[in-house]
């Protein structure tokens, strides 16, 4: 059984083929990093597989079953949870309010029951509480519990966004550049955070990353993409070392 | 300055937080319910009329200001309550199975026409919200065996078990037990998960969606039982009329709901009140200043609507958060005494999804 398996993906965006049948297999309790210039199409790739685009050709199985068409809202039932790149946190509502939305897949209460916060629903609403104290104390978000998220720094928003994720308890957690704009305290938290989402919650990461330190100390395999294809899939070291992906990130050498 | 020592989470649930919220609420339960003993019959009236009001404000700010919904079309929920009710009580239905059908029947077409209008965001849901209006309005006028058509139809005394409710204040009993029970489901839709969803997807559609939100349901959702609060107001409305006309549902109606609950303060339950209550009074207000003012401006026609229009200017421009707003920093003022410091709210001007133009 395979844990996760995108085959040969591609998408069309008009005359644009942006991801052109790539493949990759993810395995269980692991992290899988994807690189590549800008615009290679990390992003559309993570798009891809949390159903905001449609694919062109090709097919998606996490745990055996096929997710190609399965529609966006469920995806995160199904045990996949992402961030974003640009941060899409609910600006206007509570860090607590934030991750308790995390939970809203294990919410089970009806609109009567939410009308008249029946006492069946408080008993669930408890329990969701708990949960996401248990990530507020795995992520140290203690202090900033009660804070509006637009009061909140960059480097912050990021980590309550990794905990919104881990609020829905996914069984693959999809990292959009979860380093971007952290600084290098940050940065070294977030590899922690990672590798503890690896080993101790036994969640497997799929993660878009530029800054290759971050990406050597915690993945366990690597993909290399430039404009939408393959260039190299292997162990950190192997890809860095890569002839192609060398070329794509810093030019060809030229005898002048 | 009050310092809650939390030691249970049922604490950040509860709707009376503190103490100090049993003291202060109930003292205004009760200068509610003696009021009537104490104030005249047009104070009573005027009064029972604002919590009319508030229960639509309430009806349009789950859509507007916590799902994000900017609606222009609220008139039409207050039209078909109204009618519906004034129709059923012809019937002969008793007033209670009557108001709540009425409430129903706007409930589903609430949940009907966010159907289409689910892909729409910002200004877009706003023109098609005023054109469903427009819509029941022309229905309204034209369906004669049933609305009267322009010509109108009275609306009889609601009676309950037997009791005609023919006094100023058996109406206002009634409009404030009405606007405690939707007030009551209100809050708790606000503190639960559907709440929740809500405001996730004013905040952010994209990852309410990618955090298991079905969008169009809860959409759906948000408008049905924002139809059904309004309808329930539409139906006190009527009563208030005594006699229906299209013209008392047009969209200047929808308008001044929305403003009701733009200078509130969107996005908060307080909001609604405080925003049925400046409605309510302006006019008041106006009619008084009238008299002491110069006949040149006193009488300038389109005094009213001018004010109106002011008055929500300002509150965007200098309040985004509206008298809730307002209210929280006099709260606070005194909470700080006398450490208050003016910069405190300095970076927190910022507008709701609604409010900005997509």
């Amino acid at each position: 059984m395979t844990f996760f398996k995108a085959e040969n993906i591609s998408i069309d965006f008009g005359g644009i083929r942006a991801v052109n049948e790539v493949s990759f297999d993810v395995e269980k309790g692991t992290v899988f990093t994807i690189v590549g210039p800008n615009g290679a199409g990390k992003t559309t790739i993570f798009n891809i597989i949390s159903r905001i685009y449609n694919l062109s050709e090709g097919r998606i199985t996490f745990e055996d079953k096929d997710i190609t068409h399965v529609p966006a809202h469920q995806v995160v039932n199904l045990g996949i949870a992402r961030t974003f790149q640009n941060i899409e946190l609910f600006e206007h509502a509570t860090v607590l309010h934030n991750l308790l939305i995390g939970r809203h897949i294990h919410c089970r209460s009806t609109f009567f029951s939410d009308l008249f916060f029946l006492p069946s629903l408080k008993r669930m609403e408890l329990e969701h509480r708990r949960k996401v104290e248990d990530v507020i104390d795995f992520l140290d978000l203690q202090h900033y519990r009660n804070q509006l998220i637009q009061n909140l720094p960059y480097g912050v928003r990021k980590i309550v966004e990794l905990g919104r994720a881990l609020c829905t308890e996914p069984k693959l957690l999809l990292l959009d550049e979860p380093a971007s704009g952290l600084n290098v305290d940050e940065t070294e938290d977030m590899s922690f955070w990672i590798d503890d989402i690896k080993k101790l919650l036994g969640i497997s990461v799929i993660m878009v990353e530029h800054n290759m330190k971050l990406v050597s100390q915690v993945s366990d395999h690597v993909l290399a993409i430039n404009y939408g294809r393959v260039l190299a899939d292997g162990k950190p070291r192997e890809v860095q070392e890569n002839p192609d992906v060398i070329k794509a990130y810093l030019g060809e050498d030229k005898d002048v | 300055m009050r310092i809650i020592f939390k030691t249970s989470y049922l604490q950040d649930i509860k709707l009376l937080k503190h103490n100090g919220y049993i003291f202060w609420y109930g003292i205004l339960l009760f200068a509610l319910l003696i009021a009537p003993a104490v104030l005249g019959e047009f104070y009573i009236g005027e009064m029972a009329f604002i919590f009319i009001y508030a229960i639509a404000g309430l009806g349009l700010m789950i859509p507007v200001g916590f799902t994000g919904l900017p609606s222009l079309g609220h008139a039409a929920f207050m039209a078909i309550g109204a009618y519906a009710n004034a129709y059923f009580l012809h019937k002969g239905i008793p007033f209670f199975i009557s108001i709540f059908l009425a409430g129903l029947i706007s409930f589903s077409v609430g949940a009907l026409i966010t159907i289409p209008l689910r892909k729409m965001t910002g200004i877009y849901f706003a023109i098609a919200s005023l054109a469903f209006a427009i819509i029941v309005e022309e229905i309204i006028a034209h369906w004669k065996s049933v609305t009267g058509g322009l010509g109108g139809m009275s609306v009889d005394y609601p009676v309950i078990f037997g009791f005609e409710l023919d006094s100023t204040w058996h109406f206002y009993f009634l409009c404030l037990a009405i606007l405690l029970a939707v007030l009551y489901c209100a809050l708790n839709l606000v503190r639960s998960p559907s709440g929740r969803a809500f405001i996730a997807i004013r905040d952010s559609e994209i990852s309410a969606e990618s955090m298991g939100i079905n969008l169009s349901i809860y959409k759906i959702k948000s408008f049905a039982i924002s139809g059904f609060f309004t309808g329930l107001a539409g139906a006190l409305f009527a009563h208030r009329l005594s006699y229906l006309t299209p013209d008392a549902f047009n969209f200047l109606l929808s308008i001044q709901l929305l403003m009701m609950v733009v200078v509130g303060g969107l996005g908060t339950v307080h909001g609604a009140i405080f925003g049925a209550i400046f409605v309510g009074l302006l006019p008041q207000v106006i009619a008084i200043a009238k008299d002491y003012l110069p006949p040149a401006i006193g009488q300038f026609p389109g005094l009213e609507p001018g004010l109106f229009g002011i008055i929500m200017v300002l509150f965007i421009i200098f309040e985004p958060m509206g008298l809730y707003g307002r209210w929280v920093k006099f709260k606070l003022y005194f909470d700080m005494f006398p450490l208050y410091r003016k910069a405190t709210f300095k970076r927190q001007k910022t507008y709701l999804k609604t409010e900005r133009v997509q």
